[in-house]
């Protein structure tokens, strides 16, 4: 019954409700950030219809190893982020500090992958700018897109990996209620930086594969 | 209905008020009270409003003379920027949701509070961070580009401070996505018993579509801003033609924005003439039901119409053709909502009291503003008049004309309900006509000179254009003159005005139902709805309500 009583805040009647409610707000925030990378994304369509031999050379150039790597570990994430809310639910304490932790954990393995694609990538002279490796019109600009993408993407990220690790902490500590409706909130938003990663894999990496 | 607030008035107050509920500084920047918040962002909004005010002053007195009397190119083109840039992001946007939104759509919903109390906190907090942003862009030397950044004047060749612009805008977009969300979720989750859908006042509807397209444009905004500084600061071509990139892609990207902007300003105008036309005709709003649907396809359709700002820009044909038909498409529901506020007045029994004014003179300006739209919206007249003066004064009649005499139309009605006390109505009078008078003496000069072609953006022009150009500046001081009196008489009346009762104006809504100013928790026991919104004729006729 504490438990309830300390998850439950003003102004909601019941713990329901406010769980109702904070998914639904959680749920309107993912309209807003779908839009947000909308932006880019029609960007990107726009210029590789402009520039398809371009962009088809230019996404040759990615680290096809680590973005499949990656992609690996972002979904094992969302898996044990899933079971995580699951076993809050569920009130099952142990679980969801061990899911949460992993989830936390994955992210970072993540980022610390992508932080060796990025060297190489810079090793490789894929920043545009005076020094760029390719030549073909367009291939500048999808590298653009590759790091304006990839970046947003792993700020995201790191705002995930912090989420998730406070919360894992604050639940070790018992500074928080299991019965809260903060993990459904935060998975939700786990498995949105996910399904952009999901999204960013075919346009970054397969494109130029394909033919 | 409101007779049982009444009754309640002689006795001891059970409740403290919201206002003295805690008198430290701490209690108030530490409030998750969303009355309090809505004073706050009520004193935030109104100082950028004169510092916005402030820049087009001395933009409107450089221009009393044709060759340039005392500022630099450079210097005329940071302070429209800068008056741009404050007015759209940090007053008209804000404006109406974050206050009286703010204030009203839980008491109106018969809520205790917003959905998420904190999130509206840090949503102030967010807007105050933003702001002091766009002041320190000010004072490291402003910026150059116009409100709307276009590249690649924003990427390569304007030598301002862009970065730290886009950075005050872009910070400003989440505070906005925040209240939006707030708003969103809990005109779904916390209407009191019996509030339906179809009882919600206009002005929750209008907060609500508002909202919505807050959430679903705001974000745009903030990919295009962030586009820009990635190839001004990171130099990653993403517009520069140089390396291929099309500048009008970030017209295209900025306008899916920047036109529902508009809609941002003007749908919780049109909430508050709603509200305050059927309080002071004494009947209930015509067409509840098309009000409520024509704001909604407002809200749907401006999503549809960014394209009529760039017919001249190098878009195809085609594009211009839907964007032109669309645009016009956008008025009809416009003018249904026009037509029903007319049509609420017609039989009414009508007080003329200074809410009412204004809004009168919102209803006016507005019509005049949407009409000169569809002028613009349609390719030829465009062609010729784009960029000119014809654009700037349409939309300040839109934004202006429409958004701010809403705004102080909403301050005068609720005024009593936020403060506890009452104005001098007469001075209230004053201030909407000479508001009124000084908005249609400085802009309707410049439709006239628009139309004869003197560009907009040029503090040089052609000496055929002073004396319309003189006959503005005079209207911008009457203007100057509107703004101020409100500021006078209503700080006058916090301390001296007398008290206002709980329902001064005899208004149906819950927000009349409990004291003023309202305590801490709204209401002592949540309302129960039992009748549908505005119901003034029963009243009048019957004598009471329920």
């Amino acid at each position: 019954m504490s438990e309830v009583s300390r998850a439950l805040h003003e102004p909601w009647p019941s713990l329901a409700r406010q769980k109702e409610a904070v998914s639904f707000g959680v749920w309107a925030f993912l309209a807003s950030e779908v839009l947000f990378f909308g932006g880019l994304f029609l960007a990107y369509t726009v210029y590789r219809n402009l520039y398809p031999h371009g962009f088809v050379a230019a996404a040759r150039e990615t680290e096809i190893f680590f973005g499949t790597f990656n992609t690996g570990v972002l979904m094992t994430s969302s898996l044990t982020m899933a079971v995580a809310a699951r076993a809050a639910e569920g009130g099952m304490r142990r679980l969801t500090f061990w899911c949460l932790s992993a989830t936390g954990a994955l992210g970072v393995v993540f980022l610390i992958a992508k932080g060796f694609e990025y060297h190489d990538d810079i090793v490789n002279r894929l920043v545009p700018g005076p020094n760029f490796k390719l030549h073909e019109q367009g291939a500048e600009i999808f590298w653009a897109f590759y790091w304006i993408a990839t970046g947003i993407h792993a700020i995201h990220l790191t705002v995930g990996i912090v989420i998730v690790g406070t919360f894992a902490v604050m639940l070790r500590r018992r500074a928080a209620p299991l019965a809260g409706p903060r993990y459904e909130g935060a998975a939700l938003y786990w498995h949105l930086v996910d399904i952009m990663w999901i999204i960013l894999l075919p346009l970054l990496y397969l494109v130029g594969r394909a033919t | 209905m409101t007779d049982i607030a009444l009754d309640r008035l002689p006795q001891a107050e059970p409740h403290p008020s919201y206002l003295t509920e805690g008198h430290t500084v701490a209690s108030w920047l530490l409030t998750t009270d969303h009355k309090r918040i809505a004073v706050l962002y009520v004193l935030s909004i109104t100082a950028f409003f004169f510092i916005g005010g402030l820049a087009i002053s001395v933009v409107r007195l450089e221009l009393l003379t044709p060759h340039g009397a005392f500022l630099t190119d450079e210097e005329y083109n940071r302070l429209f920027t800068l008056h741009g840039i404050v007015m759209v992001w940090f007053f008209l946007i804000p404006s109406i949701p974050t206050t009286f939104g703010n204030f009203l759509l839980p008491l109106m919903i018969g809520a205790k509070d917003m959905a998420f109390p904190r999130l509206n906190l840090i949503s102030w907090y967010l807007f105050v961070f933003a702001g002091l942003m766009a002041l320190y862009t000010v004072i490291i030397g402003g910026v150059d580009t116009g409100w709307t950044f276009y590249t690649p004047l924003s990427t390569f060749y304007a030598n301002g401070n862009v970065i730290a612009a886009a950075a005050a805008v872009f910070i400003s977009g989440f505070s906005s996505i925040a209240t939006g969300i707030n708003f969103i979720t809990t005109t779904h989750m916390l209407r009191a018993p019996g509030m339906h859908w179809t009882r919600l006042p206009l002005f929750v509807w209008s907060i609500y579509a508002t909202s919505l397209v807050m959430v679903l444009a705001t974000p745009v905004l903030a990919m295009s801003l962030l586009l820009i500084v990635a190839e001004r600061w990171l130099g990653l071509p993403i517009f520069n033609p140089a390396n291929g990139g099309d500048p009008l892609l970030f017209q295209h990207l900025f306008w899916f924005y920047s036109h529902p902007a508009v809609y941002i300003m003007i749908l919780p105008a049109m909430g508050v003439a709603s509200e305050v036309l059927a309080c002071f005709a004494r009947r209930r709003v015509f067409g509840y039901t098309a009000m409520i649907f024509s704001m909604m396809s407002i809200a749907v359709i401006g999503f549809l119409v960014w394209g009529h700002h760039m017919f001249v820009a190098g878009q195809s044909p085609y594009a211009n053709l839907v964007f032109s038909f669309l645009s016009f498409i956008v008025a009809v529901p416009s003018a249904i909502k026009v037509f029903n506020w007319t049509a609420t007045l017609y039989r009414g029994s009508i007080t003329l009291k200074a809410p009412l004014l204004y809004v009168m003179s919102f209803i006016g300006l507005f019509t005049m503003g949407g009409l000169t739209g569809l002028f613009l919206a349609s390719v030829p007249i465009d062609i010729h008049v784009h960029a000119t003066y014809f654009v700037v004064a349409h939309f300040h009649f839109i934004m202006v004309g429409g958004t701010v005499s809403a705004f102080f139309a909403a301050l005068h009605f609720w005024w009593p309900k936020i403060t506890g006390r009452m104005y001098p109505d007469a001075w209230a009078h004053y201030g909407a006509m000479t508001m009124f008078l000084g908005f249609i003496v400085t802009f309707l000069p410049q439709f006239i000179i628009g139309y004869e072609g003197m560009p907009r953006r040029y503090h040089v022009y052609p000496e055929q254009f002073q004396p319309y150009n003189v006959i503005s500046t005079v209207g911008a001081l009457i203007l100057a003159v509107a703004y101020l009196l409100p500021l006078f008489y209503l700080t006058w009346s916090l301390k001296y005005g007398k008290l206002a009762g709980n329902n001064p104006w005899q208004a149906t809504g819950l927000e009349w139902q409990t004291t003023s100013p309202p305590p801490k928790e709204n209401f002592e026991h949540t309302p129960v709805v039992t009748e549908e919104p505005y119901f003034y004729e029963y009243e009048t006729h019957e004598g009471k309500g329920s």
